[in-house]
Parts: structure tokens; C-alpha cells; sequence
């Protein structure tokens, strides 16, 4: 699944990002690898962004951004 | 003109580059060691700030080049490819650096050291400043740093900047890694030619294996403080309702807190405009000196106050952690005229000044999001709008109510603070659809922790970029000054229209009280009478025909010329051309009297209150600031953006104008 469809509080692994652009590749230089564990912990007031907690730091994406990212429960 | 720092002797002196995430504490250090001994300039040609300061390495003096705060060398961002640029030494006036200091937070370890990792591809001997040990410590975590060290290979020294701890530490670690240089354990041998994404792998592969072996996390999410505030500060309704309240209470101790410095500067650049006319012969240099240059600076630094106070916020909302939860909050919304959520405060600070506000675009990454931000941040009402909006409605609205309770002049405040927005909106939406196109800005932003703010950072931060305007804008500000008040001296008119003393006097004071009737018999000011017939005089007259069908005659033509300097100058200038002297302020009797009753040739009533609400609407949108100007230029680099800005701003000013002029008497207003 994708992290986009994550619910609020739920936990997941990093299985891999998609795409090859500079959005992907900035993704993973903030440490979202495969292999690594994130949680969502929030929506922003209208339900974009998304805050999420990896690498024990708070990192903000956009829900377009986090359908890149592929992960596992 | 280019603000290239002197290129010091790079024989003698070491050169050390000072590089971490944002938010690791890296300016912090950088006061902590070089002191007082800093500078501030910008790298060629591009608006990335350049700070450097000298700092003692072994008993050698060393050059300290602040990098700016990066997650990542791979040059996708200006920040990176400066910084790229700094460590090969391929940056004019700087030499390659000797050593870098790598700082890194320890309460956010892994991701911090991937730029460690990238660090070390330069051949450069690296030192890492770790710092937030005491925060990460209170965390009840464990970090046994001798371990971190041996297993990355270079050294790790603990500081608390603020403190002064290991910055002696730091600077022996340096000089030793500058006679036998440590040798990292990370390597991308082979892995290079697998691509990017496994490089990084690589890296984050290695990190994972360095801090296994020297830290002991405590359970992690029990301790994390930020979470707890933002279940408040962030929160879907509340959050909202907070950041509101924090403007509000911003804005409101910035317009109460200027107020007396302001009054302050103000007289005493007429104290120092009194001065050099009492020690000057009267003749062109003192008038140059005094109504030219003192007038025209002071005008402009008046505002120093109010720009100091909303840098000092600014400053303290940035180090605090809550600016970047304040473009968490207003990201949505930015984003459907197609800006990003950092847009959301150089906009609102624009609402006090629009330099201020242009100067803290800085933050946006992408720079068509940025110039987009810059276009739009003049449209917010700022504060020297005030007096002219104060000065309209106090001549034709005061006292009128709508609904029998709200009053009329609060009612057109807000729907002309109002049309600056929606036109701000509008005009982002179109820029961001045509020349500005861009892809939806991605949003990948750290949330970083919350913190006390360091009182050193935050004053010094607010000092720097005060004066980054004082210099910036100076010179331009004197230019246009003296431009302008050379339109309104020359040509010197006959002396022998001068009246003679008494009948002037007379005159005035039949003005003030409001009782002269006649315009047309009056007997002017020296000052009135030099103002129509100088070459400003003439361009009002020469411009009548465009803007009388705003309803404006010539005489607003003049004062509306002399307002592109500065739109408080507007108030000044009428008083000059009512004849009133021009020490009038906004709410003077005298003034408002004369505006009321001011005739044209024809003796036809010039004001009436369709004129004074089309003023204001021009006033929303027109670019009248030179300060403005010359910071766009700067921000930009680009006279092309900066002169569209004047253009459109000016024309959609004209249009707005004139369909409330010609509309309101469509209606039968009048």
C-alpha cells in the first residue's frame, strides 16, 4: 500500500519510493529507505499535509508525495 | 553591484567550512566561535547569504565560511550547489577549505550524518560538532561518542555552544586532523556505478551500522515533547485559531511598540534637518542637504523600528520551531492559488512591511515559487498605507455608520486590507499559470523539534538582516530622494511672486481655521507656489489627462508622483499644495479642511467621496515604494521582474481606479 492510505497513527515499513525525479530522490536523502519505520501522526487542518515520524524526527509531505512511497504494515 | 567580501591573504590563514542540516544548531556555533568578528554578504550573483568570521585554530588564524543549512550536497537547490561549490574551492574570493566542521544534532543522529557521509567525497578533513547532547541526554538516550567516532572514522566532538563547552575541544580536533587527516570508515567504492538511489542506500546502510553500535535509545516516542505541544498547536481547529492569535498579537506589539522610537527618529531627523540649515547659508546645498537628502533618508528609516520588531519575531518564530508549523497549517490554502506553505509568513509580515517580508522569501527553495511570493507580498496593506487611508477617512467618512453601529471608516479599512488580499490571490493564481509556471512546489519539510531560542542567534539574526536593508536600500533611497526633490525645487520660480510676509502669514491662518472660501484668490505658500511651478508641477499638469478620469485633478497628480517614493509622502506633499505648511500630519484639521474645500480652475469641488475611496483603492495596488523597489531588485537580481512588478502593480492600480471612479458615478455616486 501506499503511505497516502496510511491511517492517522498507523505505523509502517518503507518498502520503496517511487519514481526517479527529484521529489523521489529528496525523499529518500530525508532517510525514508526501504527497511525503515515511519508513523503518521497527523493531518494539517485540511487534511494536506501529512506529518510523519521516521529516523526519531517529524518530517511534513504533501499526500501527492507520500503516494510515492510504497510501504507494508 | 556585486557585495563581494575583500579577498583576504589566503597564504596565512586556514580556511574552515562550517556545514550541517538546518535546525542543528550550526548558527549557534558559528556566533559561539567567531564572536563579533562576523560579516555578512551574499555569494555572486544569487541572494544565498554568505557569512563568514575568523575564529583561532592552534594558535593560527582561520577563515570560518558558514555554510547554509543543507540536508544534502547533490545540488538540487541553490543552498546545495553554493555549498557544492565552496568545498571543491570553486567560489570566487574563497579559497578550497583546509578542514569542515560537520555539525551534527544528536537528538536526530541518522539523518544528520548523511551529509557527513556526502562530506566526505570532498578530500577534505572532517570534524564533527555534535551538538543538542544535553537535549538528548534529558531524553534519558545514551550516546558513547568514542564508539561513533572509531566507527566513522573521524572525530566527534561534543559542544554546547551556548555554553561554550568543547569549542577549545573543536578547535585542537581541527588542528590535529590538519596535520595527519582522519580517515573515514564510509566508502562508495563499486557503489557508484549501481546509481543514485544506491548510493544513498549505501550511506543510510552505513549510518544505521555507526549508531547501532554507540547509541541506546530510550523508548523514543514517550519522551518526544514536540508531539505533546502539537497535539495543541497543530491541531485541526485550535491550531488554526492559535496561529491567528499569534499574528494578531505580533502585529499588534510591533505598531504599539514603533510608535514612540518612531516618533523619536522622526524628530530627530528634523532636529538634524534644523541643525544643518541653521549652520548652512540658505541657498541650494542647504535645501539639497535638508528637504533633499535628510527628508527624503529619514522618511524611509523611519520605519527602521517596525522592520527591527518584525525581524525580532521573525527571528524568534523561526528559532522556536513554529514557523515551519505555521506552513504546515496554511499549506492547503497556499497551494490552491499554487504556492508553497513557507509563502504563508513573508506574506503576512508584509502586512507591517512588505522588505522585511520580501527579505524572508529566502526560505522558499524553489525560485518561481519565490519570485511568484515576491511579486504579490506588495499587494498586503502595510503600515505606511496607514496614514493615507487615516487621511481619506477622516475627511469623508468619519463619523458615518453602517447598520446604525458599525462605523463606516472600520468597515472601508478592512475591505481596502481586503482588496489587497484578493488581488494578491488572483494575481499569484495567474503568475503560477503562465510565466511563473512551475509543477505543484513539492512539500517535504522537517518539522523540527521545539526549542528555547537562543537570545544571541535571534538578536544577531535580527541586527543582520536590519541592516542587509539599511545598506540595500540606502543607496537607491538616496538616489530616488534626491531625483525627486530636484523635480520639486527646480525650476526656481521668480522671488518676485514672493508675497510679502504678513499677507502669507494671513493667509495661512485664514486656511487653517477653514474659513478662506476662494481657492482662487488665495494667496499661496512660497512653498505652494514653488511646488506648481517646478517640473513636478508640470508633470501633475502633463499627467491630468490620464488620470482625470479617476477623478483626480492636478494637484493630486503631483502628490501622487511625489507618493512613488514613499506613500506616506502623499500626506506631506497635499499640505504643501493646500497651502497649509507641510508639517501636517494625517489627522490635522487644517489639512482635511483644505482637501474638503479645494476647487479647480473651474471652481468645481475636486474631493468628493467617490475620489477619496478611489485614491485608497489606487493606493491598495499601486507599487509606491522605492524602498520596495530597490529590495526586489536586490532579492531578484533581475531589473526585468522588478520593473514588471511597477508595471502591473500600477496598471491594475489605474484599472481599479478608474472602474471605481467611473463605476461610483454609474451608481450615482458623485
Amino acid at each position: 500500500m501506499r503511505l497516502s492510505e496510511l491511517k492517522i497513527g498507523g505505523a509502517a515499513d518503507v518498502v520503496t519510493v517511487h519514481g526517479t525525479g527529484a521529489v523521489s530522490k529528496r525523499l529518500m536523502e530525508m532517510g525514508i529507505v526501504p527497511g525503515v519505520k515511519l508513523r503518521v501522526v497527523k493531518a494539517a487542518p485540511f487534511g494536506d499535509p501529512i506529518e510523519i515520524r521516521l529516523r526519531g524526527y517529524s518530517l511534513a509531505v504533501r499526500k501527492t508525495e507520500a503516494e510515492a512511497i510504497e510501504v507494508a504494515e | 553591484m556585486r557585495d563581494a567580501l575583500p579577498n583576504e591573504g589566503s597564504s596565512g590563514s586556514l580556511m574552515i567550512a562550517l556545514a550541517g542540516n538546518p535546525n542543528a544548531g550550526k548558527t549557534t556555533l558559528f556566533n559561539a566561535l567567531t564572536g563579533l568578528s562576523q560579516k555578512v554578504a551574499n555569494y555572486p550573483g544569487v541572494t544565498v547569504e554568505r557569512k563568514e568570521g575568523s575564529w583561532a585554530v592552534g594558535g593560527r588564524s582561520a577563515r570560518l565560511i558558514d555554510l547554509p543549512g543543507l540536508y544534502s550536497l547533490d545540488a538540487t537547490s541553490i543552498d546545495e550547489h553554493i555549498a557544492s561549490d565552496v568545498l571543491r574551492g570553486e567560489v570566487e574570493g574563497l579559497s578550497k577549505p583546509d578542514a569542515v566542521i560537520a555539525v551534527v544534532d544528536a537528538t536526530n543522529l541518522e539523518r544528520n550524518l548523511y551529509l557527513v557521509t556526502q562530506l566526505f567525497e570532498y578530500g577534505v578533513p572532517v570534524v564533527i560538532a555534535l551538538t543538542m547532547i544535553d537535549v538528548f541526554e534529558r531524553q534519558e538516550h545514551e550516546i558513547d561518542i568514542k564508539r561513533l567516532s572509531a566507527a566513522i572514522g573521524v572525530p566527534v566532538v561534543a559542544v554546547n555552544a551556548a555554553g561554550g563547552r568543547g569549542t577549545d575541544e573543536l578547535a585542537d580536533e581541527i588542528a590535529s586532523a590538519l596535520d595527519v587527516p582522519p580517515e573515514p570508515r564510509f566508502h562508495l567504492n563499486g557503489v557508484g556505478s549501481a546509481g543514485d538511489n544506491a548510493k544513498i542506500f549505501a550511506r543510510y546502510k552505513f549510518i544505521s551500522n555507526a549508531v547501532q553500535e554507540s547509541v541506546r535509545h530510550n523508548d523514543l516516542e514517550a519522551h518526544n515533547f514536540s508531539e505533546r505541544i502539537d497535539r495543541v498547536l497543530t491541531h485541526r481547529f485550535f491550531g488554526l485559531l492559535i496561529l491567528v492569535g499569534v499574528l494578531l498579537v505580533v502585529f499588534q506589539t510591533i505598531f504599539s511598540w514603533a510608535a514612540l522610537p518612531m516618533d523619536l527618529l522622526e524628530q530627530g531627523f528634523g532636529a538634524i534637518g534644523d541643525g544643518v540649515r541653521a549652520s548652512l547659508p540658505e541657498g541650494i546645498l542647504a535645501d539639497l542637504l535638508v528637504d533633499g537628502i535628510i527628508a527624503g533618508v529619514g522618511g524611509v528609516l523611519v520605519f527602521l523600528p517596525q522592520i527591527l520588531l518584525l525581524f525580532l519575531f521573525i527571528s524568534i518564530l523561526e528559532d522556536t520551531g513554529y514557523m515551519a508549523r505555521a506552513a504546515f497549517l496554511m499549506d492547503k490554502l497556499m497551494s490552491r492559488v499554487g504556492l508553497h506553505g513557507k509563502a504563508f509568513l513573508p506574506l503576512m509580515s508584509s502586512f507591517a512591511c512588505a522588505i522585511p517580508g520580501i527579505m524572508a522569501t529566502r526560505t522558499i527553495e524553489n525560485q518561481r515559487d519565490r519570485f511568484a511570493t515576491i511579486m504579490i507580498a506588495p499587494f498586503m496593506s502595510c503600515s505606511a498605507r496607514l496614514p493615507v487611508y487615516t487621511l481619506m477617512i477622516a475627511a469623508f467618512f468619519a463619523g458615518q455608520t453602517v447598520f446604525g453601529f458599525v462605523s463606516l471608516g472600520a468597515v472601508l479599512m478592512l475591505a481596502m486590507y481586503g482588496l489587497g488580499i484578493v488581488a494578491a490571490l488572483v494575481v499569484a493564481f495567474l503568475l503560477k499559470r503562465t510565466v511563473l509556471r512551475s509543477p505543484p512546489p513539492p512539500f517535504i519539510m522537517e518539522l523540527p523539534p521545539y526549542r528555547i531560542p537562543n537570545v544571541r542567534t535571534v538578536l544577531q539574526n535580527m541586527l543582520t538582516r536590519a541592516w542587509l536593508f539599511v545598506k540595500r536600500a540606502g543607496t537607491v533611497i538616496l538616489a530616488i530622494s534626491i531625483v525627486l526633490w530636484a523635480l520639486m525645487y527646480f525650476p526656481r520660480s521668480e522671488p518676485a511672486s514672493a508675497t510679502p510676509a504678513l499677507t502669507q502669514s494671513e493667509a495661512a491662518a485664514d486656511e487653517r481655521t477653514g474659513e478662506s472660501g476662494d481657492a482662487a484668490v488665495e494667496i499661496p505658500l512660497p512653498e505652494s507656489d514653488q511646488l506648481q511651478h517646478s517640473y513636478a508641477g508640470r508633470l501633475g499638469h502633463a499627467i491630468e489627462p490620464v488620470i482625470q478620469p479617476l477623478g483626480f485633478d492636478w494637484k493630486i497628480g503631483v502628490a501622487l508622483i511625489a507618493s512613488f517614493a514613499a506613500r506616506e509622502v502623499l500626506v506631506s506633499t497635499l499640505s504643501i499644495i493646500y497651502n497649509v505648511g507641510k508639517d501636517q500630519t494625517e489627522e490635522s484639521p487644517s489639512l482635511i479642511s483644505a482637501i474638503r474645500q479645494a476647487k479647480n480652475e473651474h471652481g468645481e469641488t475636486v474631493w468628493t467621496p467617490l475620489t477619496a475611496l478611489t485614491l485608497m483603492v489606487f493606493f491598495v495596488l499601486a507599487m509606491q515604494c522605492m524602498s520596495t523597489v530597490a529590495i526586489v531588485r536586490r532579492e531578484t537580481n533581475s531589473w526585468k521582474w522588478t520593473l514588471f512588478m511597477v508595471a502591473y502593480m500600477t496598471g491594475l492600480a489605474y484599472l481599479a481606479a478608474f472602474a471605481t471612479y467611473q463605476g461610483g458615478r454609474l451608481l450615482g455616486f458623485s
